[in-house]
């Protein structure tokens, strides 16, 4: 009884901020609701004009895109950060806080940044591939076909935070495995494939769950960059950002909760899909 | 005499082999550093490149190629990129959100995770699981309801829908407080119970103090999250007057998109306090994060 009453701050919160929203959204997705005025029943009205709709299509596109190119990008690089500054060297705290640094900056302030970091006449990244590497520069944000990449730029610079948590699955590696691996004569290329990366497989486990759920709702940066406009060429209209224009400028609450349960049905069958395949490659201390 | 040779030979194999054993780290120190230093430059250019351009004059902005140490160093940008945008206003409606929200965390899931850890009930293992579920729930599914019910009782344009569910506990701090508040032994627990101890008794008096490392944890996150924080008052937040930093921020670089001296300036203002705080709180922060990868 006492459990309950401890608990009851959270259940109460589960049931208003989460039981009764997604319900009653569920409920809004068959309507067209403007808030002022009764929500009209259209039943499946909203999922028709969805899937006619071409904003849509780039939006989940757009989206899909990202995750797609940016979660396997995340993975690598902190996977193989993290294993560099899991090494004893010399400095190693020093590194670990540099390439935690970036997780800090908010978002608004990062974009801002790498607006001017991109821009392709007077901003870094161009003149330094110039200067380096004799490479003329993309137009990143201002091309449609690289604006997205640039926006995985972006995110990759912040991957600090999950090279920490890697970091963390690490350490979790037994040493026994290591000597074992030792007495067998390995090198440190056998020790890296056939200790330690099975051994993190259920870090990576959870970090593409998590990475892909949080970079199919990526808002705030695709929508300082263009003001809510997705430009150039909707390429940058994450389908956030079409869903938030639905519901907070154009007031088409109805609409936008389709494009939210639509969300929520892609973001459950990508996860299942996930939990589906890791029998066959995740490997659980202990079992 | 023949032991002494196989001595010697033994002693100088050995010697051989722990001189090649130091050889092959040293490089592999070097070869290691040899990666990890150019990345670590490239991840602290854009650092460099803001505060620099945070310090040119509008021409030097726009100078080609590219000019790493202004001259002169124009400081007085700072004082003019406050002067364009509300900054001490701003700045003080997202200290008043942060804070109340830390406080609503820290009341709200303790509570919640001391039912989760040291009260045993059934049920209690599934509701848990519940609440793992609610991390990966997409924030759109809720935000359009919760706007519809939050505008139909007049929240809208205030503070309220931004600082009130922090007070009704949130996932990811439970989860968090709930692996810390297993830690604590059982041995204490069950002498306050035997002590006649009533269950808000012992957290109050024992997991709370034993859990200080954790609720600055708690309290570090929230202040970051709210400091951070943009859709949430994009949606609810529309009297100028009300803006957060985020919101202060972005309405600065609509006005002032070329002037990006000015616009540096402010985002390094909008970043600087974060940063400091990190290092005055490093191990808390990091502990932090790497507490949701394990056990994930």
């Amino acid at each position: 009884m006492y459990g309950l009453l401890f608990a009851s701050p959270w259940i109460l919160g589960l049931v208003l901020l989460f039981g009764y929203p997604i319900l009653s959204s569920f409920y809004y997705s068959f309507t067209d609701y403007n808030i002022t005025g009764a929500p009209k029943w259209t039943g499946l009205g909203n999922l028709q004009r969805l899937f006619a709709d071409e904003l849509f299509r780039r939006g989940l596109g757009n989206s899909v895109y990202y995750a797609v190119l940016y979660v396997p990008f995340s993975i690598i690089m902190g996977v193989t950060l993290a294993l560099l500054l899991n090494l004893d060297i010399k400095g190693q705290p020093i590194y670990r806080t540099i390439y935690f640094l970036p997780v800090l900056v908010p978002d608004v302030a990062l974009a801002i940044l790498w607006q001017w970091l991109l821009n392709p006449q007077l901003g870094l990244v161009n003149a330094l591939l110039w200067d380096v590497f004799k490479i003329m520069g993309p137009g990143w944000i201002a091309d449609p076909k690289w604006s997205k990449p640039a926006v995985v730029l972006m995110s990759l610079w912040g991957v600090g935070q999950a090279v920490v948590i890697y970091l963390a699955g690490l350490q979790d590696v037994p040493q026994e495995l290591y000597d074992a691996a030792d007495v067998d004569g390995s090198n440190w290329l056998h020790r890296i494939w056939f200790v330690t990366l099975p051994m993190i497989t259920p870090v990576v486990f959870f970090m593409l769950i998590t990475n892909m759920i949080s970079a199919l709702q990526m808002f705030t940066v695709p929508y300082i960059l263009t003001g809510g406009g997705g430009a150039p060429a909707q390429s940058l209209m994450f389908y956030s950002m079409y869903l938030y224009r639905n519901a907070f400028h154009d007031f088409r609450m109805g609409y936008a909760s389709a494009m939210a349960w639509i969300l929520l049905v892609i973001v459950l069958v990508e996860t299942a899909i996930v939990f589906r395949s890791s029998g066959g490659w995740v490997h659980y201390q202990g079992q | 005499m023949v032991d002494n040779v196989a001595v010697l030979t033994a002693r100088a194999r050995v010697g051989r082999l722990k001189r090649a054993r130091k050889l092959k780290k040293a490089i592999r120190q070097f070869l290691t550093h040899m990666l990890l230093v150019p990345m670590a430059v490239l991840f602290m250019l854009p650092y460099f490149w803001m505060l620099s351009t945070a310090l040119k004059s509008d021409r030097q902005v726009f100078a080609w190629p590219v000019v790493w140490i202004p001259d002169p160093m124009v400081w007085a940008n700072f004082p003019e990129a406050i002067q364009f945008f509300p900054f001490w206003l701003y700045l003080r409606n997202t200290v008043h959100i942060a804070l109340l929200n830390i406080v609503g965390a820290l009341f709200s899931c303790t509570l919640v995770a001391y039912s989760f850890a040291c009260i045993p009930w059934p049920g209690r293992n599934a509701l848990f699981l519940l609440t793992l579920a609610t991390m990966m729930l997409p924030f759109q599914v809720t935000m359009v309801p919760m706007f519809i019910v939050f505008s139909k009782i007049g929240w809208v344009n205030s503070y309220r829908p931004l600082i009130v569910p922090s007070y009704f506990g949130s996932a990811f701090f439970i989860f968090l407080l709930r692996q810390f508040f297993m830690s604590v032994p059982k041995e204490l627990l069950d002498a306050a119970k035997i002590d006649g101890s009533s269950y808000f008794r012992t957290y109050a008096q024992i997991v709370l103090p034993l859990a200080k490392p954790a609720l600055f944890t708690i309290g570090l996150f929230q202040f970051l999250s709210s400091w951070r924080s943009f859709t949430g008052p994009l949606i609810y937040l529309s009297d100028d007057k009300k803006y957060t930093i985020s919101l202060g921020l972005r309405y600065f670089q609509m006005e002032h998109d070329t002037e990006w001296q000015l616009l540096m300036a402010a985002s390094i203002m909008l970043t600087l306090p974060i940063i400091i705080l990190f290092f005055f709180t490093q191990r808390t922060f990091v502990q932090g994060i790497a507490m949701t990868g394990i056990k994930g």
